[in-house]
């Protein structure tokens, strides 16, 4: 019945989202505001249905229920309660009913706090988000159904994919949607403005905390990914420029440039018309995204879904909603008035210049993933792009970004001081400068990129110190007065400062994990001795022990550090009956910033077995970075201007209330 | 959009049995030599995986390539040479980073020509904007746009009005 229930709701959910992609349309048409306001009713009732759609395919995951070939598929009663959970979107169809849930959450969430938004701006808003629901629905109902019976139902399940059965699944998937849905907001509200012709900077500050919220999820949901892949692969890679990942990276980059842009607009009520383009653009990634992995385009032989039908359904959807908002954005794009004028050198300027930087690592990204697939089909060439390509056009962009970063935030709004800001920004050039000849110094030669790329992160974060201490009066004015001037400070203000000193952060922790991990690749027999970077790891001994679904060698490691006995690290190898395949699950030292590595190979005859140890200098700082970066943002989002600042219309409702 | 999660699997199915990357048989005497294999590796495909490097890969495939790059530096092989041999074999596909030629012109100079194309679309437009005037022409208020202001004004003079009041 739970199957059914879920599967029926989910059609009544197409239901309403197809009320909800053409009655409220109708209704700003006519100026009916009955009708426009059925967008709200539907937005929440379509929210309920797919959040029971969503909890039924859940109860039939945590009953075990193998009558249904989704839970069939991906579950077994052996496995442990919180992976039975997360097992539901460790596959295609729940993946999906995931996507549409968090998709009618974000539709239910403008229904319910948009109460200031133009009546018929918010009609409209929620009326693109139904059409995209609408398209996604009929994806699932047709080509990925999840609550699918299976006749003859077996005793057992095959089980979740080892790898997935892990923390990491329950975190970063959730995160991730919510970027990429999140920035459907931006998307249906750029739509909403070009189908009605009217942009004003009231729009920006409407549109910007939802961009806010989606981007701080997306950047943690990357980040989160990067650190499971570090600790689950078993070989401390992050980062591999995976078509997969550079999915995820594209939307971030276009959100980025997005961020930057409706702050201009809200401020200056210039860049309107790039603004627009830019969450039509940022969102379509997100969609470009979803096809590239689900339809298995990128692998033909190892990505989940590598059914056509699904692969075209969703590549119709992509024809549809990209090249209809860019056709749409060409027609009416020219109607929408330019707004307000702004020197080169000014923090219009430099949000010009960061968009342009963005846009570009973004095209190259872009490019970088698409072109392979062009060449094999267009020209019958088979080519890699991989990491060593990105490093050498991606880096450079960024770089040039990075160096830019801290001027942004202290030139004026309009017409800027460069030569002003370059000497107040002096110090903070003058640290990075001492840093890049401190690390020269340390590592005698080698690569000169390191100490340059280290001086460089040291340069932004110093530069939004020196933001905040300008900002405060800090060092030239009394403390007291320092103090009621930080708290006087917006928090958008200490966000940007956060956000940026972020940057630096994860840049100095890529350099230095990339530059100066030492690895250490052999096979030991028990009371071996491994020396790396200073510590002392003697293997104590092979153990075996019975998991809830799983069998697992552990190796106990006893670490030292001149003489000192630190603890024990315990690395295990994981094989899973039901799947035949197994998992390596390191252990991690954490030192300061810096992580100890130790992972296990093969076990041989002979009772030794390979270890791969690494020590990673640093390495925290790569997660750290986005860590700080999405606190800036939550801190941006929690400023007054954005919560109850919030543009009230001029209605004449409005003129009836109270004045105070 | 679940990044690791295909390259998980990938892996997994690749990896039954299970080895890391590099063995500690594979790996060469000379350390000079070992670090040149590295490198080496790092830019070589493993063409069974999912854009993994064979440094990276678990794939007996990629130790196939490994011990192979190791084989043709011992026999005194310049990385180039280790490449062309390879690329010889196994086609381009093996390059993660592909080659400055016809088919890669694309590739490789998008990014700068959009960077160089649109700094300069940017300083035109600028410049054409500050040489035509010193504002742009504003169109003035619709008669509706002319009453809302009417009523915003008056809205604002009476509620100032009564917060002296009080």
């Amino acid at each position: 019945m739970i199957a059914e229930s879920g599967h029926y709701a989910l059609v009544l959910a197409l239901g309403l989202a197809l009320i909800q992609s053409t009655v409220p349309l109708i209704g700003a048409r006519l100026g009916d505001v009955a009708l426009m306001n059925v967008a709200r009713s539907t937005a929440l009732a379509q929210l309920l249905f797919v959040g029971a759609s969503f909890v039924a395919l859940v109860m039939l995951h945590v009953n075990s229920d193998f009558s249904v070939a989704n839970v069939y598929e991906n579950s077994h009663s052996m496995k442990p309660l919180l992976y039975k959970i997360t097992g539901v979107w460790g596959n295609h169809e729940g993946s999906m009913l995931l996507w549409v849930s968090i998709l009618a959450l974000f539709g239910g969430l403008v229904a319910s706090f948009g109460n200031n938004l133009p009546l018929s701006l918010r009609a409209h808003v929620l009326a693109v988000q139904a059409w995209i629901a609408s398209a996604f629905y009929l994806f699932i109902l047709v080509t990925s159904n999840p609550f699918l019976r299976i006749a003859n139902p077996p005793i057992e399940g095959r089980d979740l994919n080892p790898v997935l059965q892990d923390i990491g699944l329950a975190v970063h998937p959730p995160m991730l949607y919510l970027g990429y849905v999140g920035f459907s907001i931006s998307f249906s509200f750029a739509i909403a403005a070009l189908m009605e012709g009217r942009i004003d900077a009231a729009w920006a500050r409407w549109v910007r905390p939802w961009t806010l919220v989606a981007w701080i999820f997306l950047t943690l949901g990357i980040a989160m990914g990067s650190y499971w892949a570090y600790y689950e692969l078993g070989w401390g890679g992050w980062w591999f420029w995976d078509p997969v990942e550079n999915a995820s990276l594209m939307p971030w980059l276009a959100g980025t440039a997005l961020l930057h842009s409706a702050l201009v607009m809200e401020k200056r009520n210039a860049l309107k018309v790039w603004t627009i383009l830019l969450s039509i653009l940022t969102f379509s990634l997100s969609l470009l995204g979803t096809f590239l992995v689900r339809s298995g385009v990128i692998t033909s032989v190892h990505a989940f879904a590598t059914d056509p039908t699904r692969g075209v359904f969703i590549l119709l959807i992509l024809c549809l909603f990209i090249g209809g908002s860019l056709a749409l954005f060409a027609g009416r794009a020219t109607s929408l008035k330019q707004g307000g004028l702004f020197a080169p050198i000014s923090r219009e300027g430099a949000l010009v210049l960061n968009n342009l930087l963005l846009t570009v690592a973004c095209a190259v990204v872009l490019f970088g993933t698409l072109y392979p697939l062009a060449m094999e089909m267009l020209a019958d060439f088979k080519m890699s792009v991989g990491a060593p390509f990105y490093n050498l056009t991606f880096a450079p962009l960024f770089a040039m970004l990075l160096l830019a970063v801290p001027f942004g935030p202290m030139l004026a709004w309009k017409r800027g001081d460069l030569l002003g800001v370059t000497q107040r920004l002096l110090a903070a050039g003058v640290a990075g400068l001492v840093v890049i000849a401190i690390t020269w110094a340390w590592v005698r030669g080698g690569s000169a990129l390191a100490p340059l790329a280290i001086g460089l992160g040291v340069f932004v974060i110093a530069g939004a110190v020196t933001d905040i201490v300008e900002r405060t009066g800090l060092v030239r004015l009394p403390f007291a007065t320092v103090l009621h001037r930080a708290r006087g400070l917006p928090r958008s203000a200490w966000g940007t400062a956060f956000a940026h000193a972020g940057l630096g952060v994860a840049l100095i922790g890529i350099v230095c994990e990339t530059t100066w991990n030492s690895e250490y690749i052999a096979t030991m027999k028990p009371n071996d001795i491994a020396h790396v970077a200073g510590y002392d790891l003697k293997l104590d001994g092979l153990l075996q022990r019975q998991g809830p679904n799983y069998r697992e060698m552990i190796a106990e490691f006893k670490i030292s550090r001149d003489g000192e006995a630190l603890t024990v690290m315990a690395p295990s190898k994981r094989s899973f009956t039901t799947r035949g395949s197994s998992t390596t699950e390191a252990a991690l030292l954490t030192r300061g910033a810096s992580q100890l590595y130790v992972s296990l190979g093969d076990a041989t005859a002979e009772g030794a077995i390979a270890v791969r140890i690494y020590y990673k200098p640093m390495v925290l700082l790569i997660w750290w970075g986005p860590v700080l970066m999405a606190f800036g943002g939550v801190l941006s989002l929690s400023d007054r201007r954005l919560r109850v600042g919030a543009p009230k219309p001029a209605r004449a409702k409005q003129r009836l209330q109270p004045a105070e | 959009m679940r990044r690791m999660m295909v390259a998980f699997i990938a892996l997994m199915l690749l990896a039954l049995p299970a080895a890391h990357a590099v063995l500690p048989d594979e790996i060469m005497s000379d350390p000079a030599k070992e670090a040149r294999a590295r490198e080496l590796s790092r830019e070589l495909r493993c063409m069974v995986c999912q854009n993994q490097s064979i440094d990276d890969s678990d794939a007996p495939l990629a130790r196939d390539l490994r011990l192979l790059v190791r084989e043709r530096i011992a026999a005194g092989d310049s990385n180039a040479q280790v490449l062309d041999f390879l690329v010889a074999r196994y086609g381009e596909f093996v390059l993660l980073k592909p080659r400055f030629e016809r088919q890669t012109l694309l590739l490789w100079l998008l990014g700068p020509l959009l960077l160089i194309g649109g700094g300069l679309a940017l300083w035109l437009q600028i410049r054409r904007r500050s040489r035509s005037g010193v504002d742009v022409p504003t169109s003035p208020l619709t008669p509706d746009e002319e009453a809302r202001l009417a009523a915003l004004m008056s809205d604002d003079t009476k509620s100032s009005e009564l917060r002296k009041a009080t």
